[in-house]
């Protein structure tokens, strides 16, 4: 099962808890992670990539193992330790604007 | 009894604000989509507790939330804004060609019969419209095919921001865009005429006859008149009486004809009212006084309405979708600053009373009479 922790804005959009799973079949790309993430909570739609461009939205960031992994494409396969589900997912809003 | 409902969009939320009749005390929920920029919300004339917002954020992008209770619970509608074809390129503020990308929602306008039926005005500028309560959502291109290529950001964006629909003819919309100008459909939505004939913005656009290019800040119309248009330009007051198809100036004796938000009357379609700023580089009012002008004649002969309003060292603004009538027999009327005031008055304009003091900026305010 993955998991996934999504930003305070997101959880309380969907009105979901802080923490998530999705089950998702080998390969996991981080496309298939969030496509999986919108089909289960619609809410989530678009707020993650820019559904125009298919680029991450530039404020949000993705952390596993205490790794930045925004930059990786979205084509590209999630840490092994994320889809084993040993590790969550961290969808973060960057701290910017202040 | 009735329920007067205030829907007010901020910079870090929704508020809800509701008063009896009497409009002397009010409660304010919120706030709601806490963090987020609420840049509209409005009622369906059809269901009044049908209410669309559009919730959007430099981080996460846009949503369109929806509540068919009266604003107590939502749901996220659908938030996906796609331009028919190839929008092409636009002009930027640089005169470089930019491509038609979205940005956000800045006006949602409920159609009169249906309450699934539902405009949104965005950003970069063009017009869509929902039949399915905002689950879908279809551009009306035809907008942009009159000269899109020669529109350009104002400095708020190139946005689409108001949306006029006309209860007695329903083929006909208004729009404005700034810096584009003010646009007219009489067949709804597929084909568009420019109305700007007779507007002036000599710095801007040197040629007197352009058709677009223009930066109209607000629109403004009596439901029982549709040929009259009230405008708040850049600079200038105009009103036109065929439709847009010509436009006359009528700043008269204001202070500064600069400003955002213009409205008429609920019930006295000759009586119209703008909020002064003292300019584009400037944005308070003159001399840090906060003053309605109200004309009982159409334009051209104006009054302060000062009555509990801000005298002295108000330095806020008013933006163009925060200024709001009611449809009680005493007209109401509401304002937000982007000091977070909203203010009503319970007498078309003559007192004013402040009802939220601390909000965060006010970005719009929209007004409901409920039975």
């Amino acid at each position: 099962m993955i998991r996934v922790i999504l930003p305070t804005q997101l959880w309380r959009l969907a009105n979901i808890g802080r923490e998530v799973e999705l089950q998702l079949e080998p390969p996991v790309t981080y496309a298939a992670l969030l496509q999986a993430l919108e089909a289960q909570y619609p809410a989530l739609r678009g707020t993650i990539y820019d559904p125009a461009t298919a680029q991450r939205r530039p404020f949000i960031r993705f952390f596993a193992k205490g790794e930045d992994w925004s930059h990786e494409p979205l084509d590209a396969e999630v840490p092994q330790a994320v889809a084993s589900g040993e590790e969550p997912l961290r969808i973060v809003g960057a701290m910017a604007g202040g | 009894m009735s329920t007067v409902r205030l829907l007010a969009g901020t910079r870090k939320g929704a508020f809800i604000l509701t008063s009896d009749t009497a409009r002397k005390k009010w409660a304010i929920d919120g706030p709601l989509f806490a963090g987020w920029e609420i840049y509209h919300l409005k009622g369906s004339p059809a269901d009044p507790n049908r209410i669309y917002a559009s919730q959007s954020s430099s981080w996460f992008g846009q949503v369109i939330q929806r509540s068919d209770d009266g604003g107590r619970t939502w749901a996220a509608a659908g938030n996906q804004f796609e331009y028919t074809g190839d929008p092409g390129l636009h002009q930027f503020y640089d005169g470089t060609l930019r491509p038609w990308e979205f940005k956000r929602v800045w006006y949602l306008e409920p159609a009169p019969g249906d309450p699934d039926s539902v405009y949104a005005g965005i950003e970069d500028a063009a017009l869509f419209h929902s039949s399915d309560g905002g689950q879908t959502w279809h551009e009306l291109p035809g907008l942009r095919q009159v000269k899109g290529n020669l529109w350009q950001p104002g400095a708020g964006g190139m946005c689409l921001h108001t949306i006029l629909l006309v209860p007695t003819k329903p083929r006909r919309i208004y729009v404005a865009i700034s810096a584009a100008g003010a646009f007219r459909s009489d067949d709804g939505g597929e084909t568009w005429r420019p109305v700007n004939q007779g507007l002036k913005s000599n710095f801007e656009l040197p040629d007197p006859s352009a058709e677009v290019g223009h930066c109209v800040h607000g629109l403004a119309m009596h439901p029982a008149r549709p040929e009259v248009l009230y405008m708040q330009k850049h600079w200038d007051v105009m009103r036109s009486d065929n439709a847009g198809d010509s436009w006359i100036e009528v700043s008269g004796n204001l202070p500064s004809d600069f400003g955002f938000p213009i409205a008429v009357h609920a019930h006295v379609p000759e009586t119209v009212y703008v909020v002064p700023i003292k300019s584009d580089s400037e944005h308070y009012p003159p001399e840090g006084r906060l003053r309605v002008y109200r004309s009982r004649s159409g334009g051209d002969q104006w009054e302060a309405l000062t009555k509990g309003l801000p005298q002295r060292n108000c330095f806020v603004n008013v933006l163009r979708s925060a200024l709001a009538v009611d449809t009680l027999d005493s007209c109401g009327l509401y304002l937000g600053t982007t000091g977070g005031q909203i203010y009503a008055s319970a007498d078309s304009g003559d007192h004013w009373k402040a009802i939220a003091r601390n909000l965060p900026p006010v970005l719009s305010v929209e007004v409901q009479v409920l039975e």
